[in-house]
């Protein structure tokens, strides 16, 4: 079964075509990796995904589990299960992150028919998911990532994730401004996550994070098209000689 | 009766000139000169128009040219208090102090309708509130019937009292200007809660005015509720003097009425005195607040602290005036002021002023004002989440409206604060949908 399918979509920002004809596959069950360097428009194809407003589809198609994604409002995208962990987390002043977690989490299970959780089964669900991910307990009561470090906005990213349970994931650059530990941490939380019900896309400048997320397909992005598919290997290979190699032979 | 009931300014001086015998305290010489010197300043002065400074962006028109009778309350069948949130309550309604709707037994201090104190208020009633250049205390000086006399004797924790002001249904838009006198001694404290509403039809002036005096180490808790009918307006004003390390802690939620204006003088007049006015305006279609407010520090070491968050749906608008002023004593000031609007529709508008007059030298002071809407890449994060965009909107209104909320010192009036503000959300939202 195909979780996302994409063809020939293209998309724009203020007038200015971004996306030049996307083509990409992702079966259930499967990781992919997007690489590409600055510009390519790798975070523009994960707001498109998402459905952010001011990137405007001009032509092409997304499904996701057989239904149309891109007539859908972002919070039915959540609702049919996709989550995108943002590159630059938004810092959210005045919601308390255990409130804004349980009324995400919440909101979803409503979607799906589920009762609500209670404060304590939620506080109960929380810790084990951030005890994992080695978050501190107060994270919780503070605002939603407001004066975190770059690594614990990526990690309360992950939390969410976990929390939330998605069918398929978009990590958009999960790895930029995390240090080593960080990285490691971030990425059991992605593998623990991983199996024949749970699909990811990562998109990503560098091969680092593919060390510890092992990808069952890269894909390299060079001015708004795929350029070369192939396996995790070809991640080495864009580490050795540099995108302008792929680049030139395209 | 098909007398003409006269509007404006005259309206209300034929009043006067009809009522002046028989108003409380007619025969106490000190309040008939306090009234006749307030009947003067108000014909002088007249209502205030926006060609005046602290005017410039509320247009009284409205309430000068509606005409206005006494209330008559003849019925209390269907009369709808609002629930209470500590265990003493004074209740008013059209301005009248109703001793048998009220529950003052058992309180560790004085507690009285105005009206009935009168005799012995000389030199305290007027003692903050001058009829000079302030018309709508003029008007109050004038007309005043009722209100309430609050003593809170040295080193008492007086608790929590509701202040509540119904008004009814009239026949014809009454007008009632309550005088209300708030006094802690030394040491003491209290937590007020104020509760103003009247039915969704009904028309009526609410002029109150409070004279508060808060003397050495006493502590004030002053949360207005202003939910007045839809139709109604409201003009408050508050005086307030706090001494020597006492704390007036006032916030008023502006959510009711269609006109209104709350305005409020605090002095500090002793060292290490403290001051807290917060507020928020919450306001729908065809609604306009006016929050002005004016803080003198006239002593060295003091502490003020205002933030005033304004929610603008529909066509409506919000005003904030607030000058600080310290005076050349008033060494080491600390002052604060942040006034922040959140427009939610492209018909809002918001009028902001901050002012800030120092002749002190060594001081901090600050002061900041931001107009914004919903920011679009916050709405998009929740919804991400799967947070439907209705409630995302609504966490973020309330996540705006915190920060002033959370300021208040007292947890009671914290919570009532915070259900009244979740309230009128609820009902912006309903009518949106």
């Amino acid at each position: 079964m195909t979780m996302l399918k994409i063809e020939g979509l293209t998309a724009e920002v203020d007038g200015k075509p971004i996306l030049q004809g996307i083509d990409l596959e992702i079966p259930l069950g499967e990781l992919h990796a997007i690489m590409g360097p600055n510009g390519s428009g790798k975070s523009t194809l994960s707001y498109v995904l998402a459905g952010r407003e001011g990137y405007e589809v001009t032509g092409g198609s997304a499904t996701f589990a057989g239904q149309d994604l891109l007539a859908m409002e972002p919070e039915q995208r959540a609702a049919a299960g996709l989550f995108l962990a943002f590159q630059y987390p938004v810092e959210l002043p005045g919601v308390g992150n255990a409130n804004f977690l349980r009324t995400a989490l919440n909101a979803l299970r409503r979607s799906r028919g589920e009762s609500d959780l209670d404060a304590m089964q939620f506080l109960k669900l929380a810790r084990e998911r951030m005890r994992a991910l080695h978050m501190p307990e107060d994270m919780l009561k503070r605002g939603v990532n407001v004066g975190f470090s770059g690594g614990e906005k990526k990690r309360n990213e992950v939390l969410q994730m976990a929390l939330l349970g998605p069918r398929m994931a978009i990590l958009d650059e999960t790895d930029s401004g995390l240090d080593i530990d960080a990285l490691r941490i971030v990425a059991d939380g992605v593998n623990a996550l991983r199996g024949p019900e749970f699909s990811a896309l990562v998109i990503t400048h560098y091969q680092r994070l593919l060390d510890y997320i092992v990808p069952d397909r890269v894909h390299v992005l060079i001015g708004g098209r795929i350029v070369k598919s192939g396996g995790p290997e070809l991640a080495q290979e864009l580490e050795a000689s540099g995108y302008a190699s792929v680049q030139a032979a395209a | 009766m098909n007398a003409m009931v006269q509007s404006g300014a005259e309206g209300f001086l034929h009043r006067f000139e009809g009522l002046r015998a028989r108003l409380p305290g007619a025969r106490l010489p000190w309040l008939a000169a306090l009234r006749e010197g307030a009947a003067e300043a108000f014909r002088v002065q007249g209502f205030p128009t926006r060609r005046q400074e602290a005017w410039k962006y509320t247009d009284l028109r409205p309430v000068a040219e509606a005409g206005f009778d006494e209330p008559l309350t003849m019925l209390d069948e269907g009369l709808a208090l609002p629930p209470g949130h500590g265990t003493a309550r004074a209740v008013f309604v059209d301005g009248r102090f109703r001793a048998e709707l009220s529950t003052l037994e058992g309180i560790g201090f004085a507690v009285s309708g105005l009206a009935a104190a009168l005799p012995g208020l000389e030199g305290r009633l007027g003692a903050l509130a001058h009829p000079q250049g302030q018309p709508l205390a003029a008007l109050n000086t004038m007309l005043f019937e009722d209100g309430l006399v609050v003593t809170v004797p040295a080193g008492i924790a007086g608790g929590m009292l509701d202040l509540v002001s119904v008004a009814t249904e009239t026949e014809r838009p009454a007008a009632f200007h309550p005088r209300h006198l708030i006094r802690l001694e030394a040491g003491a404290s209290l937590t007020i809660i104020e509760t103003a509403t009247g039915p969704e039809g009904a028309r009526y002036l609410h002029n109150p005015v409070f004279e508060i005096e808060v003397a050495e180490g006493a502590t004030l808790v002053h949360a207005r509720l202003q939910q007045e009918a839809p139709r109604a307006f409201q003009l408050a004003t508050v005086y307030a003097s706090v001494a020597a390390g006492g704390t007036y802690d006032n916030f008023t939620l502006n959510a009711g009425g269609r006109l209104v204006r709350n305005e409020i003088h605090t002095t500090l007049t002793g060292p290490k005195a403290a001051c807290h006015m917060n507020g928020a305006q919450l306001l729908g279609a065809g609604q306009h607040a006016d929050t002005t407010t004016f803080l003198d520090h006239a002593a060295p070491d003091c502490a003020s602290r205002q933030t005033y968050k304004t929610v603008l749906a529909g066509k409506s608008r919000g005003v904030f005036q607030g000058k600080i002023l310290v005076r050349q004593v008033a060494q080491r000031t600390d002052g604060y002021q942040m006034n922040q609007a959140l427009l939610l529709s492209p018909e809002a508008e918001i009028d902001s002023k901050p002012q800030l007059e120092i002749y002190a030298d060594d001081v901090k002071c600050s002061h900041g004002a931001t107009v914004g809407e919903l920011d679009a890449e916050q709405l998009f994060y929740l919804r991400t989440r799967g947070i439907p965009e209705a409630r995302a909107r609504s966490m973020l209104v309330e996540a705006f409206l915190t920060e002033a909320v959370e300021g208040v010192n007292d947890a009671g009036a914290r919570s009532a604060l915070q259900a009244a503000v979740t309230g009128w959300w609820e009902k912006q939202a309903e009518a949106a949908a």
